[in-house]
C-alpha cells in the first residue's frame, strides 16, 4: 500500500502546516463527536427507557402475573422463569464449559484435531442466536420430547453461551503461571492432581468472571427462546424443569409488540428490571476481576 | 518373623502398586472424561449442520431451489404460495447496510481518538462504557427504536412508516458500534510506536499519521472487525422484528416496513402453523441461509486476521 504523497506531485515541497494542521484539528474532533455520540446513545437510551419505566415499577409489578388489564399487569412469572431458566444454564454450561477449556489448555495434544475444536468453537461464537434456537426446537423441543419446557430452554441457551465460557476459561487457564505446574509434578502429583489443586483454584476467579458474563448475555436472549415456544401466557409458578415457562426478555417482546400505550409502560418497567439484573451481574464480574487480579 | 515382615513389605508394595494402577485408570478416564466435553461443541455444530440441512431438505424436495434463490415474492402463507427468498435477503442486507453506515465510520473514528488521541486513562474508562452498548439486551434496542428513534424519523419525515427500516438500522447500528470500536482500536494500538516516531519524524501531523500510517498498518484487523460486526447485524433478530416489521419487501426504502430472514423465523414461530408443514420448513431453509451467510463472514473475517496480519516486532 503505497500512501498518498503529502505534497502536490512535481511542484515544490510546501508544507502548508497552517492548513494540515487545520484538518488535524477538524479530525481530532470529528473523532471527539463519534466517541461522544456513543456515550450519549448509551445515556439517552438508559434515560428514555427509566423515565417510561419507572411510572410502572411498584412491589405489585414484581409480584402480579402478567394481565389483560395492565393496572394489574406484573413480571412474577418471568421472574421466576428467568431464575430457574438461568440456574440450570449455569449448571449445564460451567462444568462442561471449563471441562472443555481445561481439555484444550492441559491435555490436547498439538495437532489438526485440536486446531479443528477451537476453530469450531469460534466459529459457534459467532452463529446468530435465532439459529440455536433453531437448533433447540428439532433436538430439544421435538426430539427428546422435553417440549417448551423449562430444560428445552435452559440446554438452548448452555449451548449458546458454551463457545464464549469456553474461550473465558481457557485464557484463565492459559495465564496459570507454568512454575506453579513444575511444583506441582515436581512433587510427584499427577495431571489431574496439578489441575485440580492448583490450576483450577488460581484460574477460578477468570473462569467465574468469564461465566458470569456469559450468563448476562444469556439473561437477555430472546429469540432463541421465542422459537422454542417460550411465548405464552403463563400466570403460575415454573415448579419444575419440565414446566412451561416465560422469560423476562420474553414478556417484555410481549407487551412491546401489543399496541396500547399501557403495554409499552408495562414493557419499559420489564426493561428496567431486566437492566438492574443485568448491571448486578456486571459489577459482581468486575469486582471478582479486581479483587483477585493482585493476588497472583 | 522374617518371613512376616517380608510379606508385609510385600503387600505394601502391592498395594502401592494397585494404588499407582487405580490413579493411571483415573487419570484416563478424566482425561477422556474432558474430551467429552470439548466433544458437545463438535456436537453442537454437527447438530446444526444436520438439522437445518435435513430439514430444508425436505423443504427443496417440494421447492425447487431455483425459485427459492431466485423468486422475488415470499409469501408462504397466501395463496398461491410463493417462496423466493430476495425479499427476505433483501430486508436483511439493507439493515446490514444501514447499521454500517453508523457503526463502521463511528466506531473506526472511536478506535482512532481512543487509541491515538486519548490519554490511557480515557481509554481506560470509554472502552467498557462503550462495551456496555453491545450487552444491552436486543429487545431493548427493539423497545428504544420503535419509542424513541421512530417518533425523531416521523417528525423529520412524515412518510415513514411505524415500522422502519431507517429505526432497526439506527439500533442495531449502535448496538455494533463497540465490536467495530474496541476490535479495530486493539488492532490500532498494536500497531508499534516506532512506526509513528518514523511519520513524526518526517514532519507528518497527528492526523496523517493516524490515517496514512497507523490505520493502513492495522488494516487487516480493522477490516476483520468491520466483517464481523455486519455479520453481527446480519443474526440480530428481536430490534428489527420489532422495529423494521414483517413485510417481506424488494424495496431499498429505509423508511419502510420491511422484514429479515431473522424476523421471519420469529413470525413462524409466533404463528399457529402446524410443525412439519411445508409453511413450517421454510425457517429451516431460511435459516441455512441465515448460517452460511454468517459463517462465511465469520470464516472471511478470520481468514483476513490471519492472512493478512502484519508482523511487527
Amino acid at each position: 500500500m503505497s500512501p498518498a504523497p503529502i505534497a502536490p506531485r512535481g511542484g515544490r515541497f510546501e508544507p502548508r502546516i497552517a492548513h494540515r494542521q487545520r484538518v488535524g484539528r477538524v479530525f481530532h474532533g470529528l473523532c471527539l463527536g463519534a466517541v461522544v455520540f456513543g456515550m450519549l446513545s448509551l445515556v439517552v437510551l438508559i434515560v428514555d427507557v427509566s423515565a417510561d419505566g419507572l411510572q410502572v415499577l411498584s412491589l405489585d409489578f414484581l409480584t402480579n402475573y402478567a394481565s389483560r388489564i395492565p393496572d394489574r399487569a406484573g413480571i412474577r412469572a418471568a421472574i421466576l422463569g428467568s431464575l430457574w431458566v438461568m440456574s440450570l444454564v449455569a449448571v449445564i454450561a460451567f462444568p462442561l464449559g471449563v471441562g472443555a477449556a481445561v481439555y484444550l489448555e492441559e491435555y490436547a495434544p498439538k495437532n489438526r484435531l485440536t486446531r479443528l475444536l477451537q476453530t469450531n468453537i469460534a466459529n459457534l461464537a459467532g452463529v446468530p442466536s435465532i439459529v440455536y434456537g433453531i437448533l433447540g426446537l428439532a433436538v430439544f423441543v421435538r426430539f427428546f420430547a422435553l417440549g417448551r419446557s423449562v430444560l428445552a430452554g435452559a440446554l438452548t441457551l448452555a449451548l449458546l453461551i458454551l463457545p464464549v465460557v469456553i474461550i473465558a476459561a481457557q485464557e484463565a487457564v492459559r495465564a496459570v503461571p507454568g512454575s506453579l505446574r513444575e511444583a506441582s509434578y515436581g512433587l510427584g502429583a499427577t495431571r489431574w492432581q496439578t489441575i485440580r489443586h492448583h490450576v483450577l483454584p488460581v484460574a477460578m476467579p477468570g473462569i467465574l468472571t468469564g461465566t458470569i458474563l456469559a450468563l448476562s448475555r444469556a439473561i437477555g436472549e430472546t429469540a432463541p427462546l421465542i422459537m422454542i415456544g417460550a411465548l405464552t401466557f403463563i400466570a403460575f409458578d415454573p415448579a419444575s424443569p419440565l414446566d412451561a415457562f416465560t422469560v423476562l426478555p420474553i414478556q417484555i417482546y410481549n407487551w412491546v409488540s401489543l399496541p396500547r400505550q399501557e403495554f409499552q409502560l408495562l414493557a419499559a418497567g420489564g426493561i428496567v428490571v431486566l437492566l438492574a439484573a443485568l448491571l448486578l451481574m456486571n459489577a459482581t464480574a468486575i469486582l471478582l476481576r479486581n479483587k483477585y487480579r493482585n493476588e497472583l | 518373623m522374617a518371613r512376616g515382615m517380608g510379606s508385609a513389605a510385600m503387600t505394601a508394595r502391592a498395594d502401592a502398586l494397585t494404588a499407582r494402577r487405580r490413579l493411571v485408570v483415573q487419570e484416563r478416564l478424566i482425561g477422556a472424561l474432558l474430551f467429552g466435553c470439548g466433544l458437545v461443541s463438535v456436537l453442537t455444530t454437527i447438530g446444526i449442520v444436520v438439522v437445518l440441512l435435513s430439514q430444508s431438505l425436505g423443504f427443496f424436495g417440494e421447492v425447487s431451489p431455483v425459485e427459492f434463490l431466485t423468486g422475488t415474492r415470499w409469501s408462504p402463507g397466501l395463496s398461491p404460495q410463493s417462496f423466493g427468498i430476495l425479499p427476505l435477503v433483501n430486508g436483511t442486507l439493507l439493515i446490514g447496510a444501514g447499521s454500517s453506515i453508523i457503526a463502521i465510520p463511528l466506531g473506526l473514528a472511536t478506535a482512532i481518538y481512543l487509541s491515538e488521541y486519548a490519554a490511557l486513562r480515557t481509554r481506560r474508562v470509554v472502552k467498557p462504557i462503550l462495551e456496555i452498548l453491545a450487552g444491552i439486551p436486543t429487545v431493548v434496542y427493539g423497545y428504544f427504536g420503535i419509542m424513541f428513534v421512530t417518533p425523531i424519523l416521523r417528525s423529520i419525515f412524515p412518510q415513514t412508516q411505524i415500522f422502519n427500516a431507517a429505526s432497526a438500522s439506527i439500533v442495531v447500528g449502535i448496538m455494533i458500534l463497540p465490536l467495530v470500536s474496541s476490535l479495530s482500536e486493539d488492532a490500532l494500538s498494536a500497531v508499534p510506536r516506532s512506526l509513528r516516531e518514523a511519520a513524526y519524524g518526517l514532519g507528518a501531523t497527528k492526523f496523517e499519521v493516524s490515517t496514512r500510517v497507523v490505520v493502513p498498518a492495522a488494516l487487516s484487523g480493522v477490516a476483520a472487525s468491520f466483517i464481523l460486526a455486519v455479520s453481527r447485524a446480519i443474526g440480530e433478530t428481536m430490534a428489527v422484528t420489532i422495529a423494521a416489521g414483517m413485510q417481506p419487501k424488494m424495496s431499498l426504502n429505509l423508511l419502510e416496513s420491511i422484514e429479515t430472514m431473522t424476523a421471519y423465523i420469529v413470525q413462524v414461530s409466533l404463528g399457529d402453523t402446524p410443525y412439519g408443514s411445508l409453511e413450517y420448513r421454510t425457517i429451516f431453509a431460511v435459516g441455512l441461509m441465515l448460517f452460511l451467510i454468517t459463517l462465511a463472514m465469520n470464516l472471511l473475517s478470520q481468514r483476513i486476521t490471519r492472512r493478512f496480519r502484519e508482523v511487527y516486532e
